[in-house]
């Protein structure tokens, strides 16, 4: 991968690993039985849907490929995504038929 | 009808009860073989995160930080950030499981990711009589349709990858891959409210170097998804 040793790539996969783990063996191991307070778990729900976007965003609106430029192609395969996606609640569906609407959106601009 | 319910009859219920995510887990495990290969891992890399990290959603951030060219520590906090869901299934799990053995805990965190957590915490609270070892029996039994399918999948994800030529322009995968990932977690308005709030964020912050905008944009958006969700449950 450009601009990543094999060791930083592999002290990534370890320390990503390392942390993982701790968070998950985290109150089963150490803290036992013992109740989060409702307002942390009412934000740690949302951590997925409250990161991942934020995380594309910038790539979908000024890809890399296009200079930065805003591309027609790029956004409408991500609305696509998230339309099939939503509407079948399945993940894979959805990255498909982004997929799809963005090769088949290149390949005619 | 067996009703008496041993560890190892709890065991094989986990592993039927979880059957059903293979075909969830399955194409997810392809999907980022595909993409990392594609990103220009290699398949010991590609398997290494999906053997140690064993967490989709973080391993395809990391990922794509790392095309960005952002610096390790943002990488890092950033993949650990959406992670931090965890902490609340290990909460739930330690109500259930606290009294097991250190070592059978100290596995089962390893094993502890979305799909086993949910239909192992669903089983306890529907049956409330489990013993301690039932229960574990339950949750090591999840995982069979859960874990092998997951390495084996990114395996053959990562085999075909590497036989798509590189020059399709498949690095768009990684954000596609994301919004396909979060568009069927839109359940709620609360959940809605926290994915637009991270997507105006994320553009609110774009000017910050190192991809640094992550973080407060993903912090300010759990706040919106929470508040939403208290506004809602308070009427």
């Amino acid at each position: 991968m450009t601009g990543w040793s094999n060791l930083e790539i592999w002290g990534i996969i370890i320390a990503l690993g390392v942390a993982t783990y701790a968070i998950r063996f985290s109150f089963l191991g150490l803290i036992g039985d013992r109740q989060l307070p409702d307002w942390l778990l009412r934000h740690l729900r949302y951590t997925p849907v409250a990161i991942l976007p934020a995380l594309v965003t910038p790539a979908i609106l000024w890809p890399d490929a296009t200079g930065g430029q805003i591309s027609a192609a790029h956004i409408l395969a991500a609305c696509a995504t998230i339309a099939a996606g939503y509407w079948r609640k399945n993940a894979v569906v959805g990255a498909v038929a982004g997929m799809a609407t963005f090769l088949i959106l290149r390949g005619l601009v | 009808m067996n009703t008496a319910t041993s560890p190892r009859s709890a065991f094989w219920r986990g592993a039927r009860d979880c059957g059903p995510f293979v075909l969830v887990v399955a194409p997810f495990g392809a999907l980022f073989g595909v993409v990392g290969t594609e990103a220009g891992l290699n398949i010991a890399q590609v398997m290494g995160f999906s053997v140690v990290v064993i967490a989709g959603a973080a391993q395809f951030t990391a990922l794509q930080l790392m095309l960005d060219q952002a610096p390790t520590l943002v990488v890092l906090l950033s993949a650990i950030a959406v992670n931090l869901r965890m902490a609340m299934y290990s909460a739930s799990l330690a109500a259930y499981l606290g009294d097991a053995p250190l070592w059978k805990r100290a596995l089962l965190a390893y094993m502890n990711v979305d799909q086993t957590y949910a239909i192992s915490v669903l089983e306890y609270e529907r049956r409330p009589e489990m013993t301690i070892a039932e229960r574990v029996g339950y949750f090591f039994g999840s995982c069979v349709p859960v874990l092998p399918v997951w390495y084996v999948a990114t395996l053959a994800g990562a085999l075909l990858g590497q036989s798509i030529p590189s020059n399709w322009g498949l690095e768009f995968a990684v954000p596609i891959a994301f919004l396909a990932l979060v568009a069927p977690a839109l359940r709620t308005m609360a959940h809605i409210a926290a994915a637009g709030a991270s997507i105006l964020l994320a553009i609110a912050f774009v000017g910050l170097p190192y991809n640094l905008g992550l973080l407060p944009a993903g912090i300010g958006a759990m706040i919106v998804g929470a508040e939403v969700e208290r506004r809602m449950g308070l009427q």
